[in-house]
């Protein structure tokens, strides 16, 4: 059996129906879990002795403008023992949009989160540091946004003052 | 017959304070490199035996601003570091001059973004701008002797003590 039906048949076996979606795109295996289940996925991935997902390699997220559920969290998690690189998604529509973070699970995760917060302005519930990673303290938007203009919003970002 | 040519042969010229004090300023200008992104590159090759920015009096690249007189921006200025670069200017003595060196500092370049200001002259006061993205160690040079050019017309009162009030850093 190759690693993406083994993977595959393993989640579905634990999961069942909180795997709303799988999909294999340019060799790519993506698994799309219900959001409120991403951190018992993620210590299962983990934990479980046959998968070792021990590396998470990146967070992010999509932001689908018009869809009912705004946003996607991605998810890149990587198994030295099937040397294999897994895609989760979890798609969010809660205002504010907000998910389980799962530094618990991959300590990796936290400033890839922070950065997710910065540019999307979506919360990881529990993080232990959410501050912002590239925009100042204080800021109020988030750049990444669809509905936020590239060169910015006037007025937004303080500079120093010219004294002469 | 007259005074100075009486002068001239015991090895003196007349002149005036000012002359001597441009010229002095203008010949031994000490940059601040502030190498914030990819035109610092060219800044280190104009300081190379190539295009050697000794010619011009201007080797002694201090990384301390209060050793400095002119700072030469070499790169894309953040609204994050913008704070940065305008503490750096305030903590050099005056006379003080800028160099905006390249198109990002001029005006933002290709970077029309959020996160860049677009044109150092929206915090600094900037004395000459160099075209080119980076420009090339020439440009650097040229901007420096347009600067010599500046310095060399300044007199004496055009530095007089300013009060302290002006002199107050500016609160970032």
């Amino acid at each position: 059996m190759n690693p993406k039906e083994f993977i595959t048949e393993k989640v579905k076996e634990k999961f069942g129906p909180a795997l709303e979606e799988v999909s294999d795109f340019r060799d790519d295996l993506c698994l799309t879990i219900k959001s409120d289940r991403i951190v018992l996925l993620g210590n299962f991935l983990k934990t479980d002795p046959d998968l070792q997902f021990l590396m998470c390699k990146d967070v992010t997220a999509i932001d689908w403008s018009t869809r009912k559920k705004r946003f996607t969290i991605v998810y890149h998690v990587h198994s030295f023992k099937l040397n294999f690189t897994l895609r989760i998604k979890a798609n969010i529509e809660l205002d504010p949009p907000s998910i389980e973070t799962v530094t618990s699970v991959w300590r990796s995760a936290e400033w890839y989160e922070r950065e997710t917060w910065d540019m999307y302005g979506i919360k990881f519930i529990n993080h232990p540091d959410l501050r912002r990673m590239y925009m100042p303290e204080g800021f109020e938007h988030h750049p990444l946004r669809k509905d936020f203009p590239v060169i910015g919003i006037p007025g937004s970002l303080p500079l120093p003052h010219k004294a002469e | 017959m007259g005074l100075e040519s009486k002068l001239t042969q015991d090895g003196f010229i007349t002149t005036t304070i000012d002359a001597v004090v441009s010229w002095a300023r203008k010949s031994s200008v000490w940059p601040m490199p502030m190498g914030i992104s990819c035109c610092a590159i060219e800044m280190i090759a104009a300081a190379d035996p190539k295009y050697d920015i000794a010619r011009f009096g201007s080797e002694v690249m201090r990384f301390t601003p209060r050793q400095c007189d002119l700072m030469i921006v070499a790169g894309t200025v953040t609204y994050k570091m913008a704070q940065v670069v305008r503490r750096i200017y305030d903590q050099m003595p005056d006379p003080k001059w800028v160099i905006a060196m390249g198109a990002c500092t001029s005006s933002g370049g290709m970077y029309r973004s959020y996160s860049v200001v677009q044109g150092i002259d929206q915090f600094l006061p900037v004395d000459v701008y160099t075209a080119g993205c980076p420009p090339r160690p020439e440009n650097l040079l040229n901007a420096l002797m347009t600067i010599q050019e500046k310095i060399g017309k300044t007199k004496s009162r055009d530095f007089k003590n300013r009060s302290l009030k002006e002199l107050e850093l500016s609160q970032n």
